[in-house]
Order: C-alpha cells, then structure tokens, then sequence
C-alpha cells in the first residue's frame, strides 16, 4: 500500500480497524476525538459494532462486556477520560481479557488543557487501577509507528489476554505524516475457549475478576504475574539510534524521544558524540537495555514531558553507575530541539554532578528555561 | 390389576433447566430466590437458555452466575447496562439481560441504565427493588421509604436531608428507547404470576429487536428489615405498594400481538 497523508487520530482508528477490531466504544475527548469520528464513519459502514457510550465509565465498561465475548475491542480516550476508565481497567485486567486502549495524552492534572503531554506515565505504566495487574504499554513516536504499534496491540492483547495501552501525546494524534496502512484483514471466526458468547452446545462460562476466597485470588494473582514475567521475557522493544560510539546517552520516549533524536543529531554535527536511546514499550521496560547504556557511556540524559516518571525507572537501572541529568517542559508544553541541544552541550562541556536528585537541579534550572 | 408406577408419581414441579442445582446464598425468606426462578422458567420455555448471556452485578445478587444455567459476566458496581451493551453489540443475536438490585441500578448505576434506556438498547434488565442495600448490611438505598429505618438513616430517612426516592419504573417510561417498563412485587402468588408474565413479555420485548425492556420487582429482606418473612410480605403490601405502585408504566404498541 502506498504511503498517505495521515492525522495521527485517524490513522490509528483506521489502523485498528484493518487489524480485524469488531467493536469500538469511546466518548469525544479532545485531543483524541478524531479518532471516535472516524470509527463512526467507518464501523458501521463495515457492519462492525460501534458505540458512542454516556461517559468514558460507560465506554470501558462496553469494552469489558465485548472482551467477554473473545471480540477484538478497542476504546480510546485522553488523560481525564483515561481516569475515569480505570475502575473498568482493573476488572479487566483481573478477568484476564485482551483489550486495546488508546490514550492519547493531554496537559494536566485535572483538567488541565489540550496541549500534548507526557505526565500519564505513571498511570499507565505504574498503575492507576486497583489491585496487582500490568499494562503492556506501546509508545510510538511516529504517525507511521502508532499505525504499526495499533496492529501489533491487538495481536499482543490476545497472546498475553491482556490490555495493551497505545501510549502517545497530543502531538502525534493531532500531526499529520506520510504513512502507509496495513492491508485489511479479515475478521476472526475462530474464538477462544475461554469466551462467553452464548454458544448452544457449549459448556456454560462464567467471567467474573471475583475470587472471594483469597487463596483462590492468590492463585489468580501469581498466574496473571507469571503470565507478565511471559511479556517481559518476549515483548521488550526500544530504538537505538548513535548509540555504538556515543559518550553521552539520551533516553526518551515517544514525542520527546523523537524530539531528542532531532537534538542528538545536531550536536552530532559539532562534533559531540551523543546517542539516543527510545523506549517503545514502556511496561515491559527496556531495563537491561539502559543497565548497558550505564556501562558504556559517561553521562545519561532522560527527556521527558512530564516532571520525571520514566527518570525513576531509569536511574533504578543506572544505579548511580554514570551522572544522570533531566530534561523536561511539563503542561502540555513540548520540548524544543534547541533546548534538549542546550542540555546535550551542557553535558558534553561541564563537570557534571553527581550529588543530589536530577529532578532538583532540572527544577532549578527551570525559571532560566520558562523564561 | 396391578398399579404402575406413572400413575402413582407424576413430576408436577422440577427445578428449571436455566437454574444450576447448588444451594443459593440468600437468605432465608429471600425473594430473589422466587426472580432466579421466575427468569429461568421464562428462557426455558422460550427455548434461550443456550442462546443466552447474563450479566450480573454488584449487591446480593453478585453471585447469580453461579445460580443461572447460562453464560454468564460479572459487572462492576452499577456498570452492567454498559457491559450488557457491548455483549449485545458484538452478538445481537443472543439474549443479554441484566440481574440487579436497587442500589446497584438506581445509585451508582444510574448513569448507565439511563444511557441505556435512552439508546433502546435492546437489552432485558430485571431489577430487584428491596428498598435497602443487602449485602452490605442494610443502609439506605435510593429506593428507601421516606422515614424508613436503615443503618445509615437510623432516624428513620429524613427527605429535608437525605432526599426522595427513585421510582426506576416510572422514569425510564419517560425515554423514548425504553419499550417496556413495569413494576410487579413478589409478595404474594398472584404477583408472582403477574411477575412472571412481566418477565416473559420483557423477553419476547428483546427477542423481537423492541428496544430496551426493563421489569422492577419490589422483593422482600426479613434480615436487614428485621422481620419474618411474612411480615415482610406484609410490609410490601401495606408500606411499599402505596409508594411504589405496581403496573405497567410504557409498554411498545406492537406487544398487543404478543398472547403470553
């Protein structure tokens, strides 16, 4: 297929529904929205279900229902809207059902703005619902990678039964870019034997995250954890870019890493011998991947659009074996290349510190960047 | 001339094949043992108990999965309309109702069986109206009488404060999705066969793609009400039945043709 011009938003919708989605649930939220309009255009048009619920409570809830059924089912949202999901996400990650999520991040806490951010991170990646459970988290950096990230979240979710979380900002669900979809594949016939459909004949299932007797929660819990240390062993992705010779490291993922990457390589072109390395799963995180990076070059630099949520995951694999520094605009602000090129030289010309938090002295640093 | 066993034993009353043969959880004098009965004896004789997903929901009757002989979802609190919905969207063919308590559909679920009405979604819910919360030990519901005792209005509920009840019957009459819409109690035989010609006709409501079909059944608690069960019974009739009178509050023209 030829390549398109593509908004990140509908791009990922039609994503999703070339890899065989059956059901969508949603609820119009900037800046996702793009996303919901198409699906509504386009699913019934297919014959394929489509649902616009009452609130994202709803949309989540009517995920969880179709999930039930061994459907492919999606719904997708923006930070407040994610919040308001979390209840449903963790009865859906204790009924062990395979679902996609997209959340398409905005400034905040509350309801913040519209702009792009990074700061459900933690959220996300660290939790948000209720009980012992993990997101497989897929953070693309490109029009083209969150098209090839939406096909890939379907097929994970099934093997793993698990949510996948297509994690990007703003940015990428609003920009458009050259990008080439996957062809359309056909939708499943064959469901899994676990899926409560009705079925006359079968044998009757029961779905429920109920296990009233602990000892049979516990059970539940060690399974759903073995089933992640699956994930973790298989699923680690991430994009090394300049790494092979490089002195200082960068680490970011999504807008911010790509931002990076534009900043890594102009101070390549002074000379400076930078390298970055971006996340593309964020759960499972790359972690032998930067306990490397620690081993080979002299200085880390994480760049993030948040106050420093994957910066803890980071130092805890660095364990304080090389300096590393913070950069970040938070609110919904996206980092210049030129201010992440500033932070490169800093690095790559003074001593650097290795007492203290690199939160502190980013958040120091910061009334000079704001200015 | 000798006597032949057939003549001697004739069945007249079995367990349902849509029921599971284990002992429930509820209480004894508990109505929601009469509902489990009166919907499986509706999928059985319209033949759906294998075409059939039920969703339950949270409050006494959070375990129904393990009572009724179908397929079988469990819902957060007040959520099952919604995940009734995406069952149904992806497998509109199947017969999807919902099981939930006052509490459950009229609180914290308002949200969603309003949404759902309003759609026509064309689901069945049956909706046990015990004015109080069950499971957790008797606190006011939405459904609670105004001046009734409970264990979060021990004074007796206090309108000025605490505010008036919901009448779910009449007020998803008032959306235009809501095809069927009826209130029957279960305190004596003949709500009971009133009840259960409700629950057939919400069915046929869904089986003949009508919209959104919903019954409430004023249902009795001795324990958190602190009677016997015929006193409750009792207490349906003298006290609730005033406050929440049965009927039929929006029934689809096209049901005239339907003879139960």
């Amino acid at each position: 297929m030829a390549k398109e011009l593509l908004k990140g938003n509908v791009a990922i919708a039609e994503a999703a529904i070339r890899a065989g989605l059956q059901a969508y649930f949603g609820y119009p939220i900037t800046p996702q929205t793009e996303l919901l309009e198409w699906m509504s255009a386009r699913m019934p048009e297919l014959g394929r279900a489509f649902v616009q619920a009452e609130s994202e409570l709803g949309a989540i809830n009517m995920v969880y229902g179709a999930a039930c059924t061994g459907a492919r089912v999606m719904t997708s949202s923006s930070s407040p809207g994610v919040s308001l999901m979390m209840e449903g996400i963790s009865y859906i990650a204790g009924t062990e059902l395979p679902a996609v999520i997209v959340d398409v991040m905005r400034g905040g806490p509350g309801l913040g703005n519209i702009a792009p951010a990074q700061a459900d991170y933690n959220q996300i990646v660290h939790g948000g619902g209720h009980g012992d459970y993990n997101l497989l988290v897929l953070a693309p950096s490109s029009v083209q990678e969150a098209v090839d990230l939406t096909v890939l979240a379907f097929d994970l979710a099934e093997k793993y039964r698990t949510i996948v979380v297509v994690l990007l900002d703003g940015s990428l669900g609003q920009m458009m870019e050259p990008a080439e979809l996957p062809p359309m594949k056909p939708l499943k016939t064959a469901y899994p034997e676990w899926a409560a459909r009705g079925e006359p004949g079968d044998s009757r299932r029961v779905l429920s995250s109920i296990y009233l007797d602990p000892p049979a929660e516990e059970v539940a819990n060690v399974r759903i954890l073995n089933r992640w240390k699956e994930v973790e062993a298989n699923e680690v992705r991430y994009k090394e870019y300049m790494l092979e010779d490089a002195k200082i490291a960068v680490v970011g993922f999504g807008t911010s890493g790509r931002v990076a990457l534009s900043a890594a390589r102009a101070a390549r072109a002074e000379g400076i011998p930078v390298g970055l390395l971006r996340p593309v799963t964020l759960n499972p995180f790359p972690n032998k991947q930067i306990e490397r990076l620690a081993e080979t070059v002299d200085s880390i630099l994480v760049v993030e659009m948040n106050a420093g949520q994957m910066l803890e995951d980071v130092l805890r694999d660095v364990k304080g074996r090389v300096p590393v520094e913070f950069f970040a605009r938070v609110g919904g602000i996206v980092p210049l290349p030129d201010e992440i090129l500033n932070e490169i030289r800093r690095m790559a010309s003074q001593p650097l510190s290795t007492t203290g938090h690199p939160r502190d002295r980013w958040l120091k640093r910061m009334p000079q960047i704001m200015a | 001339m000798t006597i032949t066993a057939p003549e001697l034993e004739k069945t007249i009353y079995t367990r349902p094949e849509s029921l599971t043969s284990v002992q429930t959880h509820y209480c004894p004098g508990c109505t929601h043992g009469v509902a489990h009965r009166l919907v499986a004896e509706v999928l059985d004789e319209m033949g759906l108990r294998e075409k059939t997903v039920g969703v339950a929901s949270v409050g006494c009757s959070v375990f129904a999965y393990n009572y009724f002989e179908v397929d079988f979802v469990q819902a957060p609190h007040g959520r099952a309309p919604a995940m009734a919905t995406g069952v149904k969207r992806v497998l509109p063919d199947r017969t999807v109702f919902t099981y939930q308590g006052d509490g459950d559909m009229a609180s914290i679920g308002m949200g969603e069986i309003v949404a759902a009405a309003a759609r026509g979604e064309n689901i069945t819910v049956i909706f046990i109206n015990n004015a109080n919360y069950g499971m957790t030990g008797g606190q006011m519901a939405p459904t609670t009488l105004p001046g009734q005792k409970t264990t979060s209005s021990p004074n007796g509920r206090d309108v000025e404060t605490q505010g008036y009840p919901v009448r779910a019957a009449e007020l998803l009459a008032t959306l235009e999705g809501t095809s069927y819409s009826v209130r029957r109690s279960l305190h004596d035989p003949k709500g009971i066969r009133n009840a259960k010609r409700a629950i057939r006709t919400a069915f046929e409501v869904q089986q003949r793609g009508l919209g959104f079909s919903m019954v409430e059944l004023l249902s009795i608690c001795p324990t958190n009400w602190g009677m016997s069960a015929i006193n409750a019974m009792h207490w349906i009739e003298e006290k609730m039945i005033p406050f929440y009178p049965l009927g039929d509050y929006k029934v689809h023209p096209m049901l005239a043709e339907v003879k139960i």
